[in-house]
């Protein structure tokens, strides 16, 4: 059906044992419940779908919550890294004597003491948690230091002596490309080439060729970087008995806990990770980091605890932001709007290391065949080593970028064939229970209701085209994974797993790793178990990634938690629902569905008056039938994805859907674009916190218009006469983030399509809605000027050059023709 | 390098008179988290850029990360921690919960502080009061969207309660 290269496929990785994959048969298989996963437990939901409060709110406003720097551990040190001033050199030596001569200076380790290769991915392991032998961008750590405070620590820093061998640095792509001699990562198989994907589906030079109108265009998205207001931060504390304890403002609490054990020579069961509450990652804490490893090692070393907290520069270069992409489409339509072919080639900026580059290259074109149905797809994508600091996963993992090309490339083809933006998107959906051209499985898709409902409410058919010079609409849709199928080391057990303990006192308490950056996952949890076994939220206690006490869940990442914890979590409350409410339905002679648990009370609706006890009651009666009250859940995805290499990389067990369309007020003489506001149309499945899901839709059309308008991750060139490589302002003063008078007005509409395998229908909220807002701001900015956006970011200078140009007003003037027909009143300004 | 001499500084905060060993050097941030335990208010940037250890000072909101301690003796300083009433949170406090105003809650004792020192000059402000109150206090989660709710719906309470109070 698709054919499907990968140059990779050619070359076995000896890693992957053939017929490592258990037989089918064999795989866990989620147990299905009566009504299943969809419904509610009683007649409606009391918890779900309600606007609660969040479990740690209260704790976050009134300055209780502890995050990693609020700890202090009795003897702590501070521990301070340095980091390396050129963009490419080789470590010649590092002389330490004067740093540890220095009063209050405890140990410098450098390289040498942290020599295992590490990744996220394990097929890239190619980072030290201190370079040994070479620096590979400005900032990449060299050495630590363990000091009585954090400034002697820094003093120390100071007086590290380190002779460099200063080697040409690779600051762009094409300077990747051109000179593979000048290699930034010896890991890489040849020249700088990170990963090359080529994967084609269907004949697509055919499907073009058959097209009345093809558009080609080349984009450009620049870096960006995730700034959560939280810099990263670990304590670690390695004891007597040779068990190491790390505290750090991580999203992924297990993948660190294997990495940490590995680099440090430590057995896995000798390793605790605890995640404090994080304040913010967005993708930026999704690996371990160079500080958990030399806090560790430290600590390993002095036999006491030792912090270390990265200052704000330092979080810019830690990174593992958005790739910087060039992207070229060429995408043919018919008169009638259907989509035919859809080529892309993309060339990847990675920085230094690999990161999760492997699947960011594969995302790059795999997350970009829905929700349009297209005849035929190809892409090549290439990611390359510089001299940067190292890009990896931020919120829409790899697929905002394609997306924004690809919703611009559709806003043009629009217009060639004269039709309504929105309506050529309408005219391609690719529909529910329906298969992509890369063979992913779409189950539930709320896409059409999004694009009606952002164009309702932004009275689209009243405004797109016929506003006046220097205002305008544009619209713009996406889909994201709730989570994905590839798990990051290989392996058959679940994705996600629960505990769960009921006792006498009335309490729940619910064991599980999942990781809560803000978005509210304990809090999903919690509200699970309130709707499954009938408890008020108060009577909940979230415990959350600590390996030593919670079960795995593999973190916060691919937007994953609602959809893959909650089904774990729903399956360990269905355990203990069934024996609470079988317990009761024998005292009352009734049946266990007519029993209901809501409020904090058990009852049945036929005799309300004696058949009716507090839940406590019934936990205690269960207790006494039953023992001791407690219960496992987990969930593993179905087997999904294309049969072909990579095929499960994008597969995803529910898919969400996103439209926005943005209002722009632009002043052509100065080139600055207002964005007044953006409409966010989001399928979510099924909202079991409208107020938490709002507050992602909006969070992340807030990060898209940032993206668009304001941020920047850029370095100089190597070209530059010194200081090839140097970040252009690691600060938050200089690396602008939008603040509350910049933000466009953000209005949420929550779609609801009620996934078949999502807990109580829902699919993911806190990734896809970033997506549309870049290329919705790109496609209104051609409806107010006339101007087509195609590099990012869309500031001032670049919007100037773009009038300037060409006849912008000619451009927007026919536009408007095509539209309507005739000119309309507001075109005379 | 010897560790520069310490002397005792003295501010009101919270209420009470709290003595507190600092150098020259030491930041209003350093004193309240390391020296008193008050770790409500946060380090973002250490530079005076993210606004995430706003504290308010005789009714002002001010940086603490780039105020010195010393230079903050005998002053009036609210942090996050004085704003609930014992374990009764302050109506803002509990706006901000109800309405989703904090999501990670790493920036939200900052935009708590200049809410608040708004609120009090300003008991019933426009969006655009809001905003320009808010824009020295970086939210990376939100969009701000549910922060102006929340600020909005506790001067709404305010005035509410305050009606009802007089008759």
């Amino acid at each position: 059906m698709s054919r499907a290269k990968d140059e990779a496929a050619r070359v076995p990785d000896p890693r992957v044992p053939s017929g490592r994959q258990m037989p089918e048969e064999n795989r866990l298989t989620p147990p299905v419940w009566p009504g299943g996963r969809t419904a509610a437990p009683g007649t409606d939901f009391s918890v779900i779908g309600r606007r609660n409060r969040k479990l740690e709110g209260l704790a976050k406003v009134t300055g209780r919550a502890v995050f990693a720097d609020d700890l202090s551990l009795p003897r702590m040190l501070h521990g301070k890294l340095l980091r390396s001033i050129h963009a490419h050199a080789r470590i010649r030596s590092i002389d330490p004597s004067a740093a540890l001569a220095m009063p209050g200076v405890h140990a410098v380790i450098t390289g040498r003491d942290l020599p295992a290769w590490f990744g996220i991915i394990p097929w890239t392991e190619d980072e030290q948690a201190l370079c040994e032998e070479k620096a590979r961008y400005v900032g990449d750590a060299i050495a630590a230091v363990a000091a009585d405070t954090e400034l002697a620590a820094e003093e120390a820093l100071r007086l590290i002596r380190v002779e460099y061998e200063v080697l040409p640095a690779v600051t762009s792509i094409d300077e990747a490309l051109e000179h593979p001699e000048w290699k930034v990562n010896e890991k890489a198989r040849e020249g700088n080439i990170s990963k090359h994907v080529h994967l084609e589906f269907g004949d697509v030079d055919a499907r073009i060729a058959d097209s009345d109108e093809v558009i080609e265009g080349e984009y450009w998205y620049e870096g960006s970087t995730h700034a959560p207001i939280e810099p990263h931060c670990a304590i670690a504390d390695f004891d007597a008995t040779g068990f190491l304890t790390l505290y750090s403002s991580t999203q992924v609490a297990h993948y660190l806990h294997r990495d940490l054990a590995r680099v440090l020579g430590l057995p896995t069961q000798r390793v605790r990770v605890i995640q404090p509450v994080v304040g913010g990652a967005f993708g930026g804490k999704s690996e371990p980091f160079s500080l958990e490893f030399c806090a560790a090692r430290l600590s390993m070393d002095l036999g006491r605890p030792v912090k270390i907290l990265y200052t704000r520069e330092e979080v810019f270069y830690a990174h593992r932001g958005r790739h910087p992409m060039r992207m070229r489409y060429r995408t043919g339509i018919r008169r009638d709007g259907t989509l035919t072919g859809v080529d892309a080639k993309i060339h990847i900026d990675g920085g230094a290391y690999s990161s999760f580059g492997l699947v960011t290259t594969y995302y790059s074109g795999q997350l970009l065949s829905a929700p349009y149905k297209m005849e035929a797809y190809r892409f090549d994508s290439t990611r390359v080593f510089t001299n940067k600091p190292c890009c990896g996963p931020k919120r829409g993992h790899g697929s905002v970028q394609p997306r924004f090309a690809f919703e611009c490339q559709i806003d043009k083809l629009a217009e060639a064939v004269g039709l309504d933006p929105i309506e050529v998107r309408r005219r391609n959906f690719i529909g529910e229970n329906s298969r992509t051209v890369n063979g992913m499985r779409v189950t539930s898709n709320g896409f059409l209701e999004c694009l009606e409902q952002v164009e309702r409410a932004s009275a689209w058919k009243e405004r797109f085209r016929r506003m006046p010079y220097g205002r305008g609409v544009g619209v713009a849709g996406s889909m994201y994974i709730s989570g994905t199928n590839y798990c990051i080391y290989p392996n058959e057990m679940p994705q996600s797993g629960v505990q769960l303990k009921l006792d006498r006192s009335g309490r729940a308490t619910v064991f599980c790793g999942a990781s809560d950056i803000g978005q509210g996952v304990e809090s999903v949890l919690a509200y699970i178990v309130a709707e499954e076994l009938g408890l008020t939220l108060g009577d909940i206690r979230v415990v959350a990634a600590d390996t030593d006490l919670t079960p795995v869940d593999l973190g916060s990442y691919s937007s994953r938690e609602t959809f893959m914890v909650g089904n774990a979590c729903l399956d360990a409350a269905r355990r203990l629902r069934g024996l609470v409410v079988g317990t009761l339905a024998e005292a009352w002679g009734c049946a266990p569905a007519e029993v209901k648990l809501a409020g904090g009370i058990a009852s049945t609706a036929r005799d309300a008056e004696r058949e009716r006890m507090s839940v406590k009651e019934a936990f205690q009666r269960t207790e006494a039938r039953h023992g001791t009250l407690g219960s496992v859940g987990w969930y593993q995805t179905p087997r999904l994805g294309g049969d072909y290499r990579g095929g499960t990389i994008g597969a995803s067990p529910a898919y969400s859907f996103t439209a926005h369309v943005a209002e722009v007020d632009c002043d052509p003489e100065t080139g600055f674009i207002q964005v007044k506001k953006i409409w966010v149309a989001h399928d979510c499945g099924r909202a079991l916190n409208p107020v938490a899901v709002e507050g992602q839709m909006e969070g992340s059309a807030y990060m898209g218009f940032a993206e668009a308008l304001f941020e920047e991750q850029v370095f100089k060139p190597a070209t530059a006469a010194h200081g090839a490589g140097l970040h252009h302002g690691p600060s938050l003063l200089d690396y602008r983030i939008p603040t509350s008078l910049d933000t466009p007005e953000l209005e949420s509409l929550i779609v609801e399509s009620v996934d078949p395998e999502g807990p109580y229908g829902a699919k993911e909220a806190g990734e896809g809605p970033l997506h549309p807002s870049v290329p919705a701001i790109a496609n209104a900015i051609y409806d107010a000027l006339g101007i087509r956006c195609d590099r990012l970011p869309f500031s001032p200078p670049h919007v100037l050059r773009l009038l300037r140009a060409g006849d912008a007003r000619a451009v927007w003037q026919k536009a408007r023709g095509q539209r309507s027909g005739h000119v309309p009143a507001g075109a005379r300004g | 390098m010897n560790p520069p001499a310490q002397v005792v500084c003295r501010f009101q905060v919270n209420g009470d008179v709290r003595e507190c060993a600092v150098a020259p050097n030491t930041t209003l941030l350093e004193a309240l988290r390391y020296g008193l335990g008050l770790t409500g208010s946060k380090q973002g940037c250490d530079k005076g850029d993210c606004g995430a250890c706003t504290v308010v000072m005789d009714g002002a909101p001010v940086l603490a990360c780039i105020t010195l301690a010393l230079a903050c003796e005998g002053r009036l300083i609210t942090t996050v921690e004085g704003l609930a009433h014992g374990a009764t949170p302050h109506p803002l406090q509990d706006a901000f919960d109800v309405c989703g105003g904090a999501q990670c809650g790493f920036c939200t004792p900052g935009v708590l502080m200049s809410a608040w020192a708004l609120l009090e000059h300003n008991p019933s402000p426009t969006r655009a009061e809001i905003a320009l109150a808010l824009s020295g206090n970086l939210c990376r989660c939100t969009g701000y969207t549910k922060i102006f709710e929340a600020v909005e719906l506790a001067a709404t309470r305010r005035s509410v309660a305050t009606a009802d109070g007089k008759s």
